[in-house]
């Protein structure tokens, strides 16, 4: 049942994710991506992650991609069928591809093999005490990393005096 | 198949036809009731020609916008067109799902509980859906394909993104008092009195007669729920989405006859949400200040928070009744400059607090 449900969410990931790249329409690209980031979400429902699933769509379906329509209709209104086409294709290929490779090819290596066995399902509290001391390192850099991005994009789009 | 599974099934259909047709009903009530408040705040008599009071005058708006010819228009993306009003009631009746109105009730030897679907996150879960309601707005925006539409949709992507931060921190303190996502369990701890008030003294046995409410240890962190729960329902003083003197319509300025009143019952039941959030997280749920009378079981409850909510509805159209709109500039100055730095101060001293008293 589980893996049935995993076959049909993973086919549509994968289908969204083509139109994505392939779509002439931003706005409908950026519909694309909200399909992508909710099978992702359901994903994470499936591996028993409630608190993870509904995380992300609350972060990424109700912040992140608001945030790209919201930059798009701002800066390329009206949005239509323009060629927004950077003609930078065998590069991108290049990049996706070798971040496809490099990511599956770590995952393969640390679970190949493994069972993971869902009893029962992560709750809040363990999810909470697992970030706050067994991972606490990563946690604090990715803050930084975050904080850091934010004070470049003010700076970015600071105005010289 | 078993027995229990059937049984149980049953029980979470009708749970949802009935949730469902309640939530549908309450609605057209609500636009009832609020035109016929603000008409008595401006002194005027507000809707009495059909039904008794004007009761059925929404019902007939609602057959009017049905019966009424929904024009695309030429320009606008067709598909998302139409799908723009359906994810706005999509979201809306979905908060629903986990928001528990009351204890629970024995029907043919099944104890079925006031709430969909009690999920451990439950709050999480509402926030979330919450959150969806933003893309019924920008896309109705966005592709209505002209300007002012446009408009309305870019102000409420940014006033939603930023109003939600607010609203999601205001709540944090709340969860850590109660230490569950649970709404439900949230309910539960907020039941009993306060007790004896060590720091007042003489007078501290005056919080034996207080409710064991939220609100009482949570105020600043309940106003800004309040006033970024207005902002992310885009009603009155903040509805900058609409801004009927500035943007036609706003965002829905193209629609017409059911879309439209799609958004329109989208808004309203955004307002009940809020409102039973509201109850739920500060004050008390269903949790009444006087004792349970046994002869009526589940529905003293029931009515506690029902009145509770109305009272909150109540408050949304009495803000709507009186204040005027705020500026654009002035609104978001307000979310990231006031409601944001508050709400965190707030987290930081209930947290505080409760590292102290361990």
């Amino acid at each position: 049942m589980q893996q049935v449900v995993f076959g049909i969410v993973a086919a549509l990931i994968v289908f969204a994710a083509v139109r994505l790249v392939t779509t002439r329409n931003l706005v409908h690209g950026a519909l694309y991506l909200l399909a992508v980031l909710a099978g992702a979400a359901i994903l994470f429902l499936l591996f028993l992650a409630e608190f993870v699933a509904w995380v992300q769509v609350l972060v990424y379906i109700g912040a992140v991609v608001v945030l790209l329509l919201f930059g798009l209709m701002l800066t390329r209104a009206p949005i239509g069928n323009m060629a927004l086409d950077s003609q930078t294709r065998p590069l991108a290929a290049v990049v996706s591809l070798a971040i496809f490779g490099i990511t599956s090819t770590i995952v393969w290596k640390t679970f190949k093999g493994q069972t993971v066995h869902f009893s029962k399902p992560n709750t809040v509290d363990t999810l909470g005490r697992a970030i706050f001391s067994q991972y606490v390192l990563p946690f604090e850099i990715v803050s930084v990393v975050l904080l850091a991005a934010l004070v470049g994009a003010v700076v970015l789009a600071r105005k010289e005096e | 198949m078993s027995m229990t599974f059937l049984a149980d099934l049953v029980v979470i259909l009708a749970k949802i036809l009935i949730v469902f047709l309640v939530l549908s009903v309450l609605v057209i009530f609500i636009v009832w009731f609020e035109r016929k408040v603000v008409a008595h705040m401006q002194s005027r008599l507000g809707p009495n020609r059909w039904g008794p009071f004007g009761l059925l005058t929404s019902v007939a708006d609602g057959m009017k916008l049905m019966f009424k010819e929904p024009i695309t228009p030429i320009t606008a993306d067709h598909v998302t067109f139409a799908l723009a009003p359906g994810i706005s009631m999509l979201a809306a009746f979905l908060a629903f799902a986990s928001i528990p109105f009351g204890t629970s009730v024995l029907i043919f030897g099944h104890r079925a509980t006031f709430e969909i679907a009690d999920l451990n996150v439950g709050l999480l879960w509402v926030l979330a859906m919450g959150s969806l309601a933003v893309y019924g707005v920008v896309l109705a925006g966005w592709s209505s394909g002209s300007k002012y539409p446009l408009l309305g949709g870019i102000r409420s992507s940014a006033q939603m993104i930023s109003y939600e931060i607010a609203l999601s921190l205001s709540l944090i303190p709340v969860v850590m008092s109660a230490g569950s996502l649970s709404l439900r369990t949230i309910v539960h701890a907020q039941s009993g009195v306060i007790g004896s008030i060590g720091w007042l003294g003489p007078v501290g046995g005056v919080g034996k007669f207080i409710p064991h409410w939220y609100i009482f240890y949570h105020l600043p962190a309940f106003l800004i729920f309040l006033l970024a729960g207005v902002a992310e329902t885009n009603r009155p003083p903040f509805d900058l989405a609409e801004a009927d003197t500035e943007l036609v319509g706003g965002y829905h300025t193209e629609y017409s006859g059911i879309k439209f009143a799609m958004f329109f019952l989208a808004e309203y039941l955004h307002v009940v949400t809020i409102s039973a959030l509201a109850v739920l997280l500060f004050l008390g749920g269903w949790n009444g200040v006087t004792p349970n009378l046994p002869v009526l079981g589940w529905i003293w409850p029931l009515l506690w928070f029902v009145a509770k909510v109305f009272f909150f509805v109540f408050l949304f159209v009495w803000l709507r009744a009186t204040l005027p709109r705020l500026r654009y500039d002035k609104l978001m100055a307000v979310g990231w400059r006031v409601l944001i730095p508050a709400a965190l101060t707030w987290l930081v001293v209930s947290g505080l607090a409760m590292a102290g008293s361990v």
